[in-house]
């Protein structure tokens, strides 16, 4: 067989037999016991010439309501920003995506001055020393985390804030299991997470303290009283982050968070129902050689010219095996890389003016909702581009009727927090439009 | 050829013991440092611990390996070589010397006749070292 | 031809930019007003200045200074650097998969929750598995599942098992996945074969045992021939096998892991079914299982309902989750395409001819490289400088040198049982051409270490940098530009 991925003709198998010394290829097979050869064809269905093969895929992804057509206003850890056109012509170079991890680096100095740069920016916006070439998403990010600073710590419990995305809780709930760690929840008040209910849970166990902000419902969390508090209580503050809010909010590390993770989606991602995501990492100095994920670093070739490494690799499984800070081998590289070209795209100044676009947009749609009385607000707190929102009829049937309208509307709280049945949360990006938020509105308030 | 200073005690593990009195220098022997090759970190006990023969007390690590360190002998760490904080390659480059580990209080000299000697220590090196 | 790349923050001008962001079109407040003081950044984060064709060339330039397979041959062992096929990629750009949000109604999602199923369907055939989570995004991830899932089992079964035995010859992130997930690694040796020590797996078995990882065909590129003993003793003493699919390129419709005794599994999508690496990830690493440990699967699980497909939260038994949503799916759509491309005969003959490239390449180079196992070897085969050494040659130097004549080397120092190593894994996709290149250029490189060993020991001398200082990155590390 001679197909477009199987270059072999039959001579050159015969000749590659002959080379080697057997009659049949089967023979080259002799150390699998007769009775563990399957002896029929897998049960697949049958292979597809390329043009058949994308009509099939066509039909498929048509049968999808894709946010091409559709006006989105849900969030909820997945963002439909504008992705510049530059970031998929990059990462669709093929040097890029065909590569594998930068072992020889001598052939890999783009790929790996590329993570470099992208590592710096990271710190540059969460405001830490030393961040990682990325983890699998933002809610492993926060959970390897929290691992981390149960190793570097000593201590075998973390408090992790309740308005933390709820799915972000339950890998950390899985992560945790096995490893005999507790976890306990701080309550949430008017959207934010209160100082006093985690300075109750926070204690002489405590490994870390885990805030997310934006938190789950858009609210802003005030990172510095967290940080206070954790530090008195010998933990350490763990902040996961949106990081285009980041164009606007302070960097957590600046107002003292030991640790900042995140959902790196955002930037520059498209949501793809949900993943290849990417998630990021940082901490402060002096936890960089507890660190999970691969790191590169700068240094000089014997002629001393400037070039990059992996490095840190003790740290690592390939090193360390039963050891290593993490088991993680594959990342998200080309998902970090993409998030370089797209910082780089949008630059110092764009990034916060992307960030106020979110912000000022969600803030209009916030306003025309409850001023013209479309549904009444559920937190008082400020939020950056998601708010929560009381619709008077079900959140399902709000959602059907937007559906109609091309619209797909907010989350359904109830389905996480039972005592926000009836409340939606809805996000705005940079990408709505006033004609999308109007048309929101207009539609909500004809089903209220 | 690796050096092996007959003054001193060897472990097992590849660790040197220099006694004076009832306090012993500890640190890697050239062969160990050999084996790991360039040494870039090492993570040092604090001072003052209580540190028992055969059990890890500190980590070195180099660019593509990483190896515990056990006590050779049980004491109290007296001293901690702070310099290889900054300089780790000084274990590299001189291991006997200025690349010591730790001064450990024996709290058992006994537990020093367990040691080899430089010719038992070369020995073991030579079938293998592990 | 050595010269660094500038930085991108070397490149620029302050107030430049590389995209043109619309205004505002909505009535609001200053962002000032909005934001309280004390959470307000006050200066803007220190990223890059640039116009977009600063942008483009930048990332041009540091893509000409990257392999990649599309770049040329890349037997990197363990790894199966296959082709990428294109419109793999096209399919995971489409609008319908890659503008869809995780969250949205499943009613609107019909057919991307069909992918998912079908993906499901099809790789527990392959694998002789009755169920299938999509979940992990790489292959430690799927590890990371696998051994929580086996955990969760035992536990449910009132047994606390607190040991994973894996080989000496196993991938760090078998001992690293059960020691993240809170057990004790009990390592045993290999034979001089390479094959499983089954007396020293007799003696490490017990009522403590959760679970044997293993590579099967091993990271020796050699299929267990006693595997079936092997699945008999663990089974025997309560415990359950786990196969680490890192080397399923051998046996895609050869042999499966169900029937060889395995009960669950993780498959690499970026190794044996053509997603790109894309550098070191995103990878994708779904997880099959046998039917007892279907309750403890990740949630949410793709059931069919009503002649289309929801999500199943409601799991009392589950581990809970181990990713954000569903999985890479943007990666699962790509293995998607590549196995309705390939079809039943395709993936076949992927894996038959992916052992005879590795056969010939040991056939063909074994005469000047010791080969430490006297057997066929499946889909990669291991080497070593031992003939060489003499002439103070190490793999390292073999390594650097094959960069020299444009090719990626093969994986070095791994499997770390076999001194010196070089493991070779060709895959399928490269034709007879290319391999006969590749060993020429090996054998050149043999003689090159008998004739002038300077030559390989200095190499490379064609790259655009030469052998840099590891140790020095490592010891005062530089991480990050700072302004």
């Amino acid at each position: 067989m001679t197909r477009s991925y199987l270059p072999h003709t039959a001579v050159d198998r015969q000749a590659m037999l002959a080379a080697i010394g057997v009659a049949a290829t089967e023979d080259l097979f002799a150390d699998i016991p007769a009775g563990l050869r399957l002896d029929r064809p897998l049960a697949l269905p049958a292979a597809l010439a390329e043009q058949e093969l994308a009509r099939h895929l066509r039909d498929l992804a048509g049968q999808n309501a894709s946010l091409g057509e559709y006006a989105c206003f849900l969030g909820a850890g997945a963002y439909d920003h504008y992705i510049p056109s530059v970031v998929d012509h990059v990462i669709g170079r093929s040097e890029f995506y065909t590569a594998y991890t930068q072992y020889q680096p001598e052939i890999s100095q783009g790929y790996l001055q590329a993570l470099w740069e992208y590592q710096s920016m990271i710190c540059a916006l969460t405001g830490l020393d030393v961040a990682n070439a990325s983890l699998y998403d933002g809610g492993t990010a926060l959970a390897e985390a929290a691992m981390m600073a149960c190793a570097a710590t000593g201590r075998q419990e973390v408090v992790v804030a309740r308005a933390v995305h709820p799915h972000y809780r339950i890998i950390l709930g899985t992560y945790a299991a096995d490893r005999g760690l507790t976890v306990k929840e701080a309550p949430f008040a008017d959207g934010a997470t209160g100082v006093a209910g985690l300075a109750e849970l926070a204690g002489p166990a405590t490994a870390a303290v885990i805030v997310q902000t934006p938190n789950f419902f858009g609210c802003l969390e005030d990172v510095a009283a967290a940080a206070e508090l954790a530090h008195k209580a010998g933990a350490l503050l763990v902040v996961a982050a949106d990081p285009v809010a980041l164009g606007v909010l302070e960097a957590p590390g600046a107002l003292g968070a030991d640790i900042v993770v995140g959902e790196g989606q955002p930037l520059g991602l498209p949501v793809s129902f949900g993943g290849p995501y990417l998630g990021f990492f940082a901490a402060t100095e002096k936890l960089m050689r507890k660190m999970p994920g691969r790191i590169v670093g700068q240094t000089t070739d014997f002629e001393g010219t400037r070039g990059f490494v992996l490095t840190l690799q003790a740290r690592e499984q390939h090193i360390r095996r039963e050891k290593a800070t993490s088991n993680i081998c594959s990342n998200e590289a080309l998902c970090s890389l993409a998030a370089a070209v797209y910082l780089t795209a949008v630059g110092r100044e764009g990034l916060r003016e992307v960030a106020e676009l979110c912000l000022k947009k969600a803030h209009y749609a916030h306003a025309e909702l409850v001023n013209r009385k479309v549904c009444q607000p559920v937190f008082g707190a400020p939020f950056f581009q998601e708010f929560a929102v009381r619709c008077a009829k079900p959140v399902a049937a709000v959602n059907a009727a937007l559906r109609r309208e091309k619209i797909i509307g907010g989350l359904d709280l109830g389905r996480y927090y039972p005592e926000l049945a009836g409340c939606m949360l809805l996000c705005v990006t940079e990408k709505r439009t006033k004609a999308e938020i109007d048309r929101l509105v207009r539609t909500m308030e004809a089903v209220s | 050829m690796m050096n092996t200073p007959k003054e001193l005690r060897y472990s097992k593990d590849h660790e040197w013991v220099r006694v004076e009195g009832n306090k012993a220098t500890v640190g890697i022997t050239d062969f160990a440092q050999s084996e790991l090759g360039d040494v870039v970190f090492v993570e040092l006990p604090a001072n003052g611990v209580a540190v028992t023969a055969g059990k890890q007390f500190a980590v070195v690590e180099s660019v593509k390996a990483v190896s515990d360190i056990f006590a050779p002998v049980s004491g109290t760490v007296t001293a901690v070589n702070d310099a290889l904080t900054d300089a780790p390659e000084t274990i590299n480059s001189d291991p006997y010397g200025a690349g010591w580990i730790v001064v450990v209080e024996l709290a058992d000299p006994g537990e020093l006749a367990a040691l080899l000697d430089s010719a038992g220590y070369e020995k073991l090196t030579a079938e293998g070292g592990h | 031809m050595r010269k660094a790349e500038a930085l991108i923050f070397e490149k620029g001008q302050p107030g430049r930019r590389a995209v043109d962001l619309p205004a505002c079109d909505v009535p609001a407040p200053d962002a000032a007003a909005l934001i309280p003081d004390a959470y307000r950044r006050k200066t803007p984060a220190t990223l890059p200045e640039v116009s977009q064709l600063e942008l483009m060339r930048h990332y041009t330039a540091l893509s000409r200074r990257t392999f990649g397979v599309d770049t040329g041959f890349y037997p990197l062992g363990s790894c199966t650097m296959k082709y990428n096929p294109k419109i793999n990629e096209d399919a995971g750009r489409l609008d319908g998969f890659a503008a869809l949000h995780p969250l949205q109604d499943e009613a609107t999602a019909q057919g991307a929750l069909a992918v998912l199923a079908a993906m499901e369907q099809y790789l527990a055939e392959i694998a002789g598995m009755d169920a299938v989570t999509m979940q992990p995004a790489a292959g430690a991830h799927g590890e990371l599942t696998g051994i929580k899932l086996i955990r969760a089992y035992h536990r449910h079964r009132g047994e606390n098992r607190t040991k994973v035995i894996v080989p000496d010859s196993a991938h760090g992130t078998n001992p690293a996945t059960a020691a993240v997930c809170g057990l004790e690694i009990v390592e045993i040796k290999s034979h001089a074969d390479g094959a499983i020590d089954l007396d020293a797996l007799r003696a490490a078995v017990g009522s403590d045992t959760a679970a044997l990882m293993l590579t099967n065909p091993s990271t020796l590129g050699l299929f267990e021939r006693n595997i079936r003993e092997v699945a008999a003793i663990v089974h025997a003493a309560g415990g359950l096998l786990y196969y680490d699919g890192a080397n399923a390129n051998a046996i895609m419709g050869v042999s499966r892991p169900g029937d060889m005794g395995f009960d669950v599994i993780h498959f690499n999508l970026h190794k044996t079914f053509a997603t790109p690496h894309g550098g070191g990830g995103p990878g994708s690493g779904p997880v099959g299982v046998k039917s007892g440990l279907i309750p403890f699967l990740p949630t949410p699980v793709v059931v069919a309902a009503d002649g289309g497909y929801r999500l199943d939260y409601d799991r009392p038994l589950s581990i809970g989750k181990v990713l954000s949503f569903y999985g890479n799916f943007g990666v699962i759509v790509r293995a998607y395409a590549y196995i309705r491309a390939m079809g039943p005969d395709g993936l076949l003959a992927a894996s038959r001819d992916a052992v005879l490239n590795a056969n010939y390449c040991l056939s063909r180079l074994k005469e000047k490289y010791h080969s430490p196992f006297d057997r066929f070897c499946m889909h990669e085969c291991v080497l070593t400088s031992k003939n060489q050494k003499p002439y103070g040659v190490r793999t390292l130097d073999i390594a650097k040198r094959l960069l020299d004549y444009g090719y990626h080397p093969p994986t070095i120092y791994f499997p770390l049982i076999v001194e010196e190593a070089l493991m070779i894994e060709p895959t399928e996709t490269e034709s007879k051409e290319t391999l006969d290149g590749f060993i020429e250029a090996m054998l050149k490189i043999a003689a090159e270490a008998e004739e002038d060993a300077a030559i390989v020991k200095n190499a490379p001398a064609t790259t655009v940098v030469g052998r840099l200082d590891e140790a020095a990155a490592a010891r005062k590390p530089v991480v990050r530009w700072q302004p």
